[in-house]
């Protein structure tokens, strides 16, 4: 079987600084596959090259057997690759409900779909139901993050990325995060989670890859990095 | 209605007629800039063209009707061509160099008007009820006045529609507020951006529209003057907030035409003076403006 996503030799300059240095992984329809490492690993920068936020310099993304690398984010996006930005960042003067309903910009039949996937969130995070003409900067940071990884399944896609969907938040509200990340991918959707926490990300994924120092340093099932000292030195810098 | 009290109604109608004026320019500079971080000093020039617009119209014999609306759609090319060839190149680029090439296409577009048009004020035929005067309860009103008050509600109202109850308007909102997420939802940057100077181009050629409605004359710099009132009225209501931008634009007209009507004559001189004190002493108390955008310091495109 042709993985979902490839990654081959993903290359991100920002000026002279080289931040991704030639990264390959893949993910198969139905993982959740863990990016992890220390802050400035290149995690962040990788996924942005991904959707295209940022430039990259060399490479190649082929994403359900087409080479979406150096596509504008708003095609890639309607490929059904999508991402639930860093510090989640939900249009805080629009409602709720106003940020799910653009979350829905990509559908092919946004007449037909717009509403169903409106409903199917609201019955994913009720919280979200309760609060739908709310202005979302005045939710709480819990509350936000389901709204971005909500706003984000709005367009249906196939591959989710989340980057750093726990960040900032209360302990108990990072276990309903995760549980909600084992409960889509249970719905049928393939998820790439960059984390700061390695050990709740390492419990729900079933592979993973280290990186350091904008390259992946080591790989395997979530069994085997957490059992694997190199996941360890990651996090303190050594080499 | 007599005296005082008559003067002061009559004024206040000035005042909202003239502020109205202000607020549709300011709302026009501030959707640009609360999405691409650009203050368009050629916004005036399209205040002119659809004054040319009205005048070569009145020449040709089409009815007033007709050349307005001709007027502002003419205004509403002009702002999306202006993006396409003179903005997109330098999208994305420092601020400096966006202003710069704003001010260019001011002066270019001047300086063609001045050369291929004339260097002189040029009368624009309006209908004669514009000049006529509707009296109630004592009063008289402008006929002029009442069509610029009720198109200037009717543009504030549809156009806050279109912002909160259609997709394309919270698009535009969620690009002026963070415009790479924006993206992300799918927004095509080019369409919002071309989207946002067509709507700037309809204020503006409104604007145009009432302005000459009121002077009955158009000249190559006439949106000078104006625009850079707007300007100081989007940064009084505070700049990149579109609620501010309307707010600024009412309180500068009504900063403007009171100190006309109420300081005595050997102060009259000064009322610019007085005028822009005011709007500094307000921004001394309100730096942000009265009503800031959420999205100050934000990464624009």
């Amino acid at each position: 079987m042709n993985a979902l996503l490839q990654v081959d030799g993903l290359c991100v300059h920002y000026g002279a600084v080289e931040a991704v240095r030639g990264v390959d992984f893949s993910i198969n329809e139905g993982e959740i596959v863990a990016l992890l490492g220390a802050n400035g690993a290149g995690k962040s920068s990788t996924l942005n090259a991904m959707v295209g936020l940022v430039p990259r310099s060399s490479g190649s993304v082929v994403f359900a057997g087409k080479d979406i690398a150096g596509k504008p984010t708003e095609s890639i996006v309607r490929h059904g690759m999508t991402l639930t930005p860093e510090g989640r960042r939900v249009f805080g003067s629009l409602t709720t409900e106003e940020n799910l309903l653009l979350g829905s910009l990509p559908l092919d039949n946004p007449a037909i779909d717009r509403s169903r996937n409106l409903e199917r969130m609201y019955q994913l995070f009720p919280i979200l139901s309760e609060r739908r003409n709310q202005i979302s900067g005045t939710l709480s940071g819990g509350q936000q993050q389901m709204l971005a990884i909500a706003r984000s399944l709005m367009s249906s896609p196939r591959l989710l990325l989340l980057d750093e969907p726990s960040l900032g938040l209360a302990p108990q509200i990072v276990d309903t995060i995760f549980e909600q990340i084992v409960e889509l991918r249970n719905a049928g959707i393939t998820i790439l989670l960059v984390e700061q926490n390695v050990a709740m990300s390492l419990d729900v994924a079933d592979r993973g890859y280290i990186m350091a120092s904008g390259t992946v340093v080591t790989q395997g099932t979530s069994k085997e990095l957490s059992s694997s000292s190199v996941v360890e030195q990651a996090y303190l810098g050594h080499e | 209605m007599e005296g005082d009290f008559g003067i002061f109604v009559q004024q206040t109608v000035n005042a909202i007629s003239l502020g109205g004026t202000y607020a549709l320019l300011a709302l026009g500079l501030a959707i640009i800039f609360s999405i691409m971080g650009m203050i368009n000093f050629a916004h005036g020039e399209l205040m002119t063209i659809t004054g040319y617009t009205l005048m070569y119209c009145g020449l040709s014999g089409i009815p007033f009707y007709i050349a307005a609306p001709l007027a502002v759609m003419v205004a509403v090319g002009s702002a999306v061509l202006m993006e396409r060839i003179a903005f997109r190149p330098v999208r994305g680029g420092s601020a400096a160099s966006m202003l710069v090439t704003s001010f260019a296409v001011a002066i270019i577009l001047q300086t063609l008007f001045q050369n291929l048009i004339s260097t002189r004020s040029q009368a624009v035929i309006l209908p004669d009820v514009f000049a006529q005067s509707v009296h109630f309860f004592g009063l008289s009103i402008g006929v002029n006045q009442i069509l610029s008050i009720t198109l200037t509600v009717t543009i504030l109202i549809a156009l806050n529609w279109f912002l909160r109850k259609t997709i394309l308007g919270m698009a535009m909102r969620a690009a002026a507020e963070d415009f790479s997420v924006a993206r992300l939802m799918g927004v095509r940057a080019n369409a919002v951006i071309a989207g946002a100077f067509a709507i700037s181009g309809a204020l503006a050629g409104a604007a145009g529209v009432l302005w000459v409605a009121q002077r009955a004359s158009v000249d190559p710099l006439m949106g000078f003057v104006p625009v850079l009132k707007a300007f100081i009225a989007a940064i009084l209501g505070g700049l990149g907030s579109l609620t501010g931008a309307v707010a600024g634009g009412f309180a500068l007209g009504f900063i403007e035409i009171y100190l006309a009507a109420y300081l005595p004559d050997n102060i009259q001189p000064y009322k610019e003076a007085l005028a822009l004190g005011a709007v500094i002493a307000l921004l001394l108390v309100r730096p942000n403006g009265l009503i800031p955008a959420v999205t100050i310091g934000r990464e624009k495109v």
